[in-house]
């Protein structure tokens, strides 16, 4: 870790000039910047501190949705009452992610930053060729160890996995990321690699996260987010599923269906094909398992990953039928 | 100078051990709990790197970025004018060792080891070193070492078809009867490959040490499983004296094999502190203790199983290969377990070594019987499916009453009682054959069983005894304890044998100035040490009484007594006649500030040069076969696992193991050994695996966030059964090996009872979700 200036913001205004300065990094839990300046991935000449700023650690719930404020901590949040009535799949993914020591000091606006876990990504000094670190300098890792890697939203420049679970729930319930007084949905926050895996949010030099907003709806109340891996916990997903389901007055037809995947994609991957083949239709085990099909659409495989495509559809399946049976 | 001393704080007095009736909490054989515990959650412990020194600097590694090839050249200027930077090795200017005697007893070359060279053979091999004011300074001026490289293609694993066939190791050879043709003629046969990968001992505590010469005298705070070893291979390196150098370890977090030596990066730290007179610390980080030293071998295995249609084997072949490195060797013996779990009149096992771009491997938890166990127990589970009998029949059919392959008879083999023992807890005689036979909605649940077993391996030590006129004991020893309950042991040992309170015990360990011990692996150090503390304790004792008897001024000098007792500190007549003294007054009334002895585990007519041989390599090591009985733990693992069959994702939701391990010590801490054991036995089932990429032949999983291993959510509760009966044959105290037991035949339990679940039979570990799927 080389040696850089730190400064501490004291206001949100401060903080977005400081972080405009060429080479200059928000610092919040440290969770992710600290883990990547050891690995020497980053290499901040500038470390802006944003965690005495004032008023943006609430977490606010009501008839309208949340509004969680970039600072509050992941284990506050998973703990929250309301959000875990209202949106128990964004309290279960930020249980099952990490572990608690990490939950305990990780920011939700940090979160959404959060790197790959790409192992060619975190070692610089083994592997140079990288155009998520350094653009146009190759990718190390099509060709090599890919277990883990993305078989959705790939491009011939970066097959990395985003690996968040956090995520993958405010993907399916169309939550916002709040910059300030830009607003944009976080399905569009996320870019997909293409021909610029280096860019990976959609947020300009000075613009900081400050709150992600989720809208309320009945089917993030009937919400589940279901994590799949080898290891009973702190493992990054091998597949993830958030899953929220609303029925009609019958209580067998789906009204309204949020189908999201963890894991298996360069971004949290909405599956919309999956919602639309099931919206109007009973929930029934054979319909649901063949509309899961849809979420893997377009996946392509780079060898060891190739279980990822098998995996994917069963943790959706698995998923709607559990929200789908719970009264 | 920092001395470590445990005293024994606190003691569950009165309760007694429930498996042996009424043995209190502090004598051998009771559950005292351990007594360095507080130190250890209070934070009041300090690890070797922990320790404060005047002048401290720091040393950061450079590591090889390929795997085979030369160095070309090495631009050190930036690192050399970066601020702090007090020296940057290189193989240039690297100081020029000897090279040492091997922890075997080889005598050395005449050849000069440099732990910096210039020929690379793996990659992560040390290249460079940076020694600076700071740690920060040192890791960013480590960045600006510019090394360029003449990169040779590399043999990246096993399965490189430039890896060959290997070496055959025809030590390994085990042979009796006509294996080949009695397998050929067999009326049923199995033959199936079985392999393990790379797999690592991820210690809590990173590998580190501090380095400190004052003069032609070397201290080092390491973490050391082998003091002794450790300080000898340091004094052949810079050609002086043993006495002249001094380790200090009264701490380890963890070692599984991976801290007996002192290793490269150990070099690199002595030779910085040398060439700057000042204090050298260099932590081992998470990624480089994938590299700086080995973990253990990935194997291949084949076993064919010859028998007779009621499952009784008549023939075993076995053929195992394991990776060493370019240039050194490591055997992890794979036919260990295959030629004495089973009757067979046919047996033929032999090995091969194949050599690969890779660090040289080591000792992790049961080197060669863990492997060994996971082709064998998996192979006779196959033949039990095939024959159609009960995987618990099967191997009662075909036990081994004497060793098949020394035919000697077993010093103690509970192993009948750990089958019966482990059966009637686990419920096992519920278990319907069929696989796919029991199921919880998604779930499928499979119940394995699989045996394990490790040689009793008997070496040597020595303590000091002392009894204080304040009325306490002092232990001192230069074995250690790595959380396996060394200093609990010992003071249990010594407080029985003298006759006070565990509480009035203080145990010395970890300091090379004490007396001497051999390593602290294979399971040998608490029959060891529980005997040369009890030789020693005996001795003092007899030394106090003698005094007591003899001495005019002793209160009893006019009884005329032949023996004295001493119970919790008072010393008295067995008829209870005459006075009862405390061991302060008898001491103050004799004059005497102290009584010392010393005592040790060795032959009566051991030379100087003997000793220190047997204390600084295993050369002399007695075989667990010598003599006339064949010496081994034994272990039945009963395994439930419940397999998603959607996901492929296994998980064990129940285990019970009967083990037997001769006399426990202390069963409380043999049961936590025996579940550590199982618990790192279920990761490298279903986690453990160090993946190389092929193009760099480099492990890239090399932190704890990707080579992943058990979580407490992964680990249900574990049933252990100690089934042992004292051994006088393995130990002074009539105990066997405990620490390495518990792992072996945990993996190929946990695969039999995949197997059971879904009728699909894993044969690579670990069994990860994708070969479910």
């Amino acid at each position: 870790m080389r040696d850089f200036s730190y400064l501490r913001a004291n206001s949100i205004d401060a903080a977005r000039q400081a972080a405009a300065l060429p080479g200059a990094m928000l610092l919040a839990g440290g969770t992710t910047l600290i883990d990547l300046a050891k690995c020497g991935v980053t290499e901040p000449d500038t470390v802006v501190d944003i965690t005495h700023l004032k008023g943006l650690d609430t977490v606010t719930v009501d008839d309208q949705g949340a509004m969680i404020g970039a600072l509050a901590r992941m284990s506050s949040v998973a703990d929250d009452a309301d959000i875990k009535s209202r949106f128990p799949a964004v309290s279960e993914a930020l249980w099952q992610a990490a572990s608690a020591q990490l939950r305990n000091m990780a920011t939700i606006g940090g979160n959404l930053m959060q790197r790959t876990r790409c192992p060619y990504f975190r070692d610089p000094a083994n592997f140079p060729a990288c155009n998520k670190r350094s653009p146009g300098s190759g990718c190390s890792a099509i060709g090599g160890v890919t277990r883990g890697h993305a078989v959705l939203g790939t491009s011939e420049a970066c097959i990395a996995t985003y690996p968040g679970d956090l995520a993958t729930a405010l993907v399916a319930f169309d939550a916002i990321v709040h910059l300030g007084d830009r607003q944009i949905a976080t399905d569009d926050f996320f870019l997909l690699p293409d021909a610029t895996p280096d860019r990976e949010h959609a947020i300009a030099p000075g613009e900081m996260i400050t709150a992600i907003g989720i809208p309320a709806s009945a089917a993030a109340r009937r919400s589940t987010y279901l994590k799949v891996r080898d290891r009973q916990s702190y493992e990054f997903a091998a597949a993830g599923a958030a899953v929220g389901v609303e029925f009609e007055a019958d209580g067998r037809t789906i009204k309204d269906l949020r189908v999201a995947l963890g894991g298996v994609a360069t971004k949290p991957w909405r599956a919309r094909a999956v919602e639309e083949a099931l919206k109007g239709k009973l929930l029934e085990p054979d319909t649901v398992r063949r509309a899961s099909l849809l979420a893997i659409e377009g996946a392509v495989d780079h060898g060891a990953n190739q279980y990822k495509i098998e995996l994917a559809p069963r943790v959706v399946a698995r998923a709607i039928l559990k929200v789908g049976e719970t009264a | 100078m920092t001395v470590h001393e445990i005293r024994t704080r606190h003691c569950d007095s009165k309760r007694g051990d429930a498996s042996d009736g009424a043995v209190l909490a502090e004598a051998v054989g009771g559950r005292l709990s351990r007594v360095d515990g507080p130190a250890k959650i209070t934070g009041a412990a300090k690890y070797a790197v922990e320790q404060q020194l005047d002048g401290l600097s720091h040393a950061v590694l450079v590591e090889s970025t390929i795997a085979a090839g030369r160095v070309r050249s090495i631009d050190t200027a930036a690192a050399e004018s970066a601020p702090g930077v007090l020296l940057v090795l290189t193989p240039d200017n690297v100081l020029r060792l000897n090279t040492a005697t091997d922890w075997l007893g080889t005598p050395p070359p005449d050849a000069p080891y440099y732990p910096l060279a210039r020929d690379i053979t793996f990659s992560g091999q040390h290249v460079a070193a940076v020694v600076a004011e700071s740690f920060e300074q040192a890791v960013a001026a480590a960045a600006l070492v510019k090394v360029s490289y003449d990169e040779m293609a590399a043999i990246v694993d096993l399965s490189d078809p430039k890896a060959g066939d290997g070496i055959p190791i025809d030590a390994m050879t085990k042979e009796w009867g006509d294996a080949q043709a009695a397998f050929a003629s067999a009326p049923v046969r199995i033959c199936a490959a079985y392999n393990t990968p790379r797999e690592y001992q991820t210690p809590l505590e990173p590998h580190g040490l501090i380095a400190h010469w004052e003069g032609d005298q070397l201290t080092v705070w390491e973490p050391s499983q082998w003091l002794d070893g450790m300080a000898r291979t340091y004094a052949e390196w810079f050609g002086v004296p043993f006495e002249n150098v001094r380790l200090i370890s009264p701490y380890i977090g963890g070692g599984f094999g991976s801290k007996a030596f002192a290793y490269g990066y150990s070099a690199v730290a002595a030779i910085a502190a040398k060439m700057l007179g000042r204090p050298v610390k260099l932590a081992v980080t998470r990624p480089q203790t994938f590299t700086a030293y080995g973990g253990r071998a990935a194997t291949r295995q084949t076993v064919a199983l010859g028998a007779d249609a009621e499952g009784r084997i008549q023939s075993i072949v076995h053929r195992g290969v394991n990776e060493t490195s370019v240039d050194g060797m490591w055997v992890e013996p794979l036919g260990s377990v295959t030629s004495i779990m089973y009757a067979t009149p046919n047996f033929s096992s032999r090995q091969n070594v194949v050599r690969v771009n890779t660090v040289v491997p080591g000792a992790l938890r049961a080197p060669g019987e863990n492997p060994s166990a996971f082709g064998i127990e998996s192979a006779i589970d196959e033949l039990a499916d095939e024959v159609g009998i009960d995987p618990l029949e099967i191997r009662l059919r075909n036990y081994a009453e004497q060793d098949p392959e020394v035919k000697k008879p077993w010093s103690t083999r509970q192993l009948r009682e750990a089958y019966a023992a482990g059966a009637e807890a686990f419920g096992w005689s519920k278990r319907t054959p069929e696989p796919r036979s029991m199921r919880d909605g998604n779930q499928l649940i499979g119940w394995g069983v699989a045996a394990g077993t490790y040689p009793v391996r008997r070496a040597y030590g020595e303590a000091v005894v002392r009894i204080l006129a304040d009325g306490s004991v002092e232990v001192e020893s230069s074995s250690i304890d790595m959380g396996q309950g060394t200093y609990t042991i010992l003071a249990q040992t010594a407080a029985e044998v003298v006759g006070v309170p565990a509480e009035n015990v203080v145990v010395k360990l970890g300091d090379s100035r004490y007396p001497r011990a051999g390593v602290t692996g294979g399971s040998r150090l608490a029959g060891v040490m529980t005997g040369a503390v009890y030789k020693a304790a005996t001795a003092a004792l007899d030394q106090l009484v003698g005094l007591a008897i003899s001495d005019p001024n002793s209160p009893f000098h006019a009884l005329q007594a032949n023996t004295l007792v001493v119970t919790k500190g008072r010393i008295a007549s067995p008829r209870g006649d005459g006075p009862e003294v405390s061991i302060t007054e008898l001491l103050g009334s004799v004059g005497r500030d102290h009584i010392e002895a010393m005592g040790d585990t060795m032959p009566a007519n051991s030379t100087v040069e003997d000793r220190y041989k047997n204390y600084t390599t295993i050369a002399t090591a007695l075989s667990h076969t010598e003599g006339d009985y064949s010496r081994h733990s034994w272990c039945a693992h009963f395994i439930e696992v419940r397999v998603d069959e959607d996901f492929g994702t296994v998980r064990v939701s129940r285990v019970v193991s009967a083990l037997d391990s001769g006399r426990l010590y202390n069963p409380k801490l043999a049961e936590s050994q025996w579940r550590g054991g199982i618990i790192m036995g279920i990761g490298q089932a279903l986690l453990e695996e160090g993946i190389v990429d092929r193009r760099h032949g480099r492990i890239v999983n090399n932190n704890l966030a990707d080579y992943l291993i058990a979580t407490n959510a992964d680990i249900p509760d574990i049933e252990v059964i100690s089934v042992g009966i004292p051994d006088p044959h393995s130990s002074v105290l009539g105990g066997k090996g405990v620490g390495e037991l518990g792992i072996v035949g945990v993996a190929p339990a946990i695969a039999n009872a995949v197997f059971h679940a879904t009728g699909k039979r894993v044969r690579d570990l670990p069994i990860t979700l994708e070969k479910l799927i």
